[in-house]
């Protein structure tokens, strides 16, 4: 098992504003992305984390993403503040 | 440019000699640069006040920076270029690779870019584990313990096989489940590490045979710590997501509650009937 659940389940690329700098692929750390006609486009949904570099480096804001850590530790301990799911703040480090 | 994390600015010094290069480091208050990148800290904010504050602009003739590629989470690179006229470019993941990148006119080869997660760096991370469940497994131990008093009336080794088949679980799920991890079955943490709780309870009961009702307690409670365990985990990895860590988290933990809880009925009934 080194695919995980939903993986790149909230990854969207609005191909349409993309200007092809190719700064998506460039920062993307699971080869997520690959350049095709100057346009960048998803080739390998299923091993993207949601990290979120791809949309805070996206100039044109072609894309979206839910990021965050996946971390169950986390969001379990949000939770148990009563904290709900959004947005778990990693306490390792 | 790097964070103020100790170990990284030591290796980078390491890698990076003999390099006619400039090392600009943040103030990221100590974290790593992929940390620190997730909660801000090394961030579009800090990179474009660093530049100004050691007066960048003056100390070299150039107009390029290298940033660490898992910094990304935290810099837009344009917006740094807009408001410094920096150009921002990210290298590679690993401080070893930037010797070759550097040769390789600052490209980074699809390698250099690609995280990496061997057994190394699965072993490197169970002591995380194996350290958060301390004090759980002292809270099980004090119970057996306690429990091994009051029917014998005096402490004896009882208390300790009591406690032998939890510290196994808990070895399963902290340091068998990270290294087997590439070939667990299920995408899901949670139901991987229950997979490989039922096996590790069921190579327990046969070695060590126990009746209906003990048997069935020390099960349900060894499946539940190593699949908690492994979902836990799920922080240590580099390839889960937060999708997928809401939608298994919602399932598990109740299960898991509802199992351990059931396994603790079976084993003080067994206690007394």
């Amino acid at each position: 098992m080194t695919r995980y659940l939903l993986a790149g389940h909230s990854l969207v690329i609005d191909e349409a504003s993309c200007n092809g700098c190719g700064r998506c692929v460039e920062v993307c750390p699971h080869e997520v992305f690959a350049m095709n006609d100057h346009v960048a486009r998803i080739v390998s949904r299923d091993t993207c984390m949601e990290c979120g570099a791809c949309r805070m480096n996206c100039s044109e804001d072609a894309i979206t993403v839910d990021s965050g850590v996946g971390c169950a530790a986390a969001l379990i301990a949000q939770m148990a503040r009563g904290g709900g799911t959004d947005n778990p703040s990693c306490s390792c480090g | 440019m790097t964070a103020n994390y100790k170990l990284t600015v030591d290796v980078l010094r390491r890698e990076l000699g003999g390099q006619h290069v400039w090392l600009l480091v943040l103030n990221t208050k100590g974290v790593n640069v992929w940390c620190a990148a997730g909660k801000g800290t090394f961030g579009t904010a800090e990179v474009v006040q660093r530049i100004q504050a050691v007066g960048l602009r003056a100390l070299v003739d150039h107009r390029r920076l290298i940033l660490p590629q898992l910094s990304a989470t935290g810099v837009a690179a344009h917006e740094v270029k807009r408001l410094t006229g920096f150009e921002m470019q990210y290298g590679p993941i690993l401080a070893r690779d930037i010797p070759a990148y550097l040769a390789n006119r600052l490209k980074a080869t699809p390698e250099m870019r690609r995280i990496q997660f061997g057994w190394k760096d699965r072993l490197v991370l169970a002591p995380i584990e194996l350290v958060g469940a301390a004090k759980p497994a002292l809270a099980i131990f004090a119970i057996i313990a306690i429990v091994d008093l009051i029917s014998h009336g005096r402490p004896t080794l009882g208390a300790l096989r009591g406690f032998a088949p939890y510290l196994a679980a808990i070895l399963a799920g902290g340091l068998v489940a990270p290294l087997l991890l590439p070939w667990l079955p299920f995408r899901s943490f949670a139901l991987a590490g229950a997979a490989l709780g039922v096996v590790v309870a069921t190579a327990w009961l046969w070695l060590l045979p126990a009746g209906l009702l003990e048997g069935a307690g020390l099960a349900l409670v060894m499946v539940a710590i190593v699949s908690f365990m492994m979902l836990t985990f799920t922080g240590s990895t580099t390839f889960t997501t937060l999708s997928g860590v809401k939608l298994e988290t919602r399932y598990a933990v109740p299960a898991l509650a509802s199992t351990a809880g059931a396994g603790v009925l079976c084993s003080l009934l067994a206690l007394w009937v």
